[in-house]
């Protein structure tokens, strides 16, 4: 619904202000134009984006997620320190945040939710506990090592080399995912549920 | 090293995938099909949010709109051009991604807004759609603090995009 409030807004916002400014006579054109680029940029990122799921399902098949979750399960036992005392929880988190690592999108999401469901039943509370907060926010921070889409946009547009952008989107990534725990390990002084 | 990444990937995923005796080609064909179904549903919100975005554009809003924002954004020394982006980026993915692509093909890919666009498209996730999916889906009442802490982290992903855009190029 949020959506269809924006949209409308946005087409709202633009005539008002194309007939204060005058510059509705491109106004047309450049919707069309809007419409037109919008099958250049879907069927250009099509390949790639075909391309990284199909090895995507190579990585699921081939045990590479799962080999990853074995590496990062003692950084998370640190932060899922009670969820880890459930080895069934322990499995559905550290195997949901290997496959957001790969950005196993189709994976990732299944996994979380059944995490989610693990932890509330261990919990046993209809609100969302400390540690359930905190696997959010990592699923909300983008932990993905390779952002396919955007380097697909960004060759469709002409970049010489589309994954330059990699080591900055790293960087930024590692920088949101601490500020979004420490920003968790802040607020739940506030919030005194668990 | 950079260029090496993808295809080792593609190697080392083939490699590791033949070893274990797994059918690899008809995994990529399958994941294949699952690709295409995404581009075939995000196909028709581009369609209509880039016609919204170009409107937008022509019409002066949007420069209006960052001229507006310009004396906050340039103290904190995030590019104004990019606020469209920051805030639709937690509501709807393919509206950001139109956004995204609009500002890297309006300023140019390797310019300055054009990097900080990819780099905040390629290292914040659609916060309110993600959270929404998983308290529903396992029937959680009190988000409690998951909506600001997560909103935080994406606002660090916002500046710091634009940090590491002038760090790295």
């Amino acid at each position: 619904m949020i959506m269809s409030y924006l949209w409308t807004g946005m087409v709202v916002v633009s005539l008002l202000v194309s007939l204060l400014n005058g510059t509705g006579a491109n106004l047309s054109s450049a919707i069309l134009e809007g419409a037109s680029s919008a099958i250049t940029l879907g069927l250009s990122i099509a390949g790639p984006l075909c391309l990284w799921s199909g090895l995507a399902v190579v990585m699921e098949n081939s045990g590479i997620s799962s080999f990853l979750a074995r590496v990062m399960s003692p950084v998370l036992q640190r932060l899922f320190p009670r969820s880890y005392a459930d080895s069934k929880a322990a499995n559905l988190i550290s195997a949901n945040v290997s496959a957001n690592l790969l950005g196993l999108g189709n994976a990732a999401t299944p996994l979380g939710i059944a995490a989610t469901r693990r932890m509330k039943e261990l919990s046993s509370t209809s609100y969302a506990n400390d540690e359930l907060c905190l696997l959010i926010v990592m699923n909300t921070a983008s932990i993905q090592l390779i952002p396919t889409t955007v380097a697909a946009v960004r060759s469709s547009l002409g970049a010489a080399s589309p994954f330059d952008i990699l080591p900055a989107v790293w960087l930024t990534s590692l920088c949101s995912v601490g500020a979004g725990i420490m920003a968790a390990k802040i607020l739940r002084r506030f919030f005194p549920h668990d | 090293m950079i260029d090496l990444l993808i295809p080792g990937i593609m190697v080392l995923v083939s490699c590791i995938s033949l070893w274990k005796k797994q059918d690899v080609y008809s995994a990529l064909i399958k994941g294949g099909e699952n690709g295409l179904r995404i581009v075939f549903t995000i196909i028709p919100s581009l369609i209509m949010l880039l016609s919204a975005v170009h409107m937008l554009r022509s019409s002066g809003a949007i420069d209006e709109f960052a001229g507006f924002l310009y004396p906050v954004f340039d103290f904190l020394g995030i590019p104004p051009e990019t606020a469209p982006l920051m805030i639709i980026r937690p509501i709807s993915g393919s509206a950001a991604l139109a956004v995204g692509a609009d500002l890297m093909q309006t300023y140019g890919v390797n310019s300055q807004i054009g990097r900080t666009a990819a780099i905040m498209l390629g290292s914040t996730e659609t916060t309110f759609y993600t959270i929404a999916v998983y308290f529903g889906a396992a029937k959680i009442e009190k988000s409690r603090y998951a909506i600001p802490a997560a909103l935080i982290a994406d606002f660090t992903g916002f500046f710091m995009a634009s940090v590491t855009t002038k760090l790295f190029f």
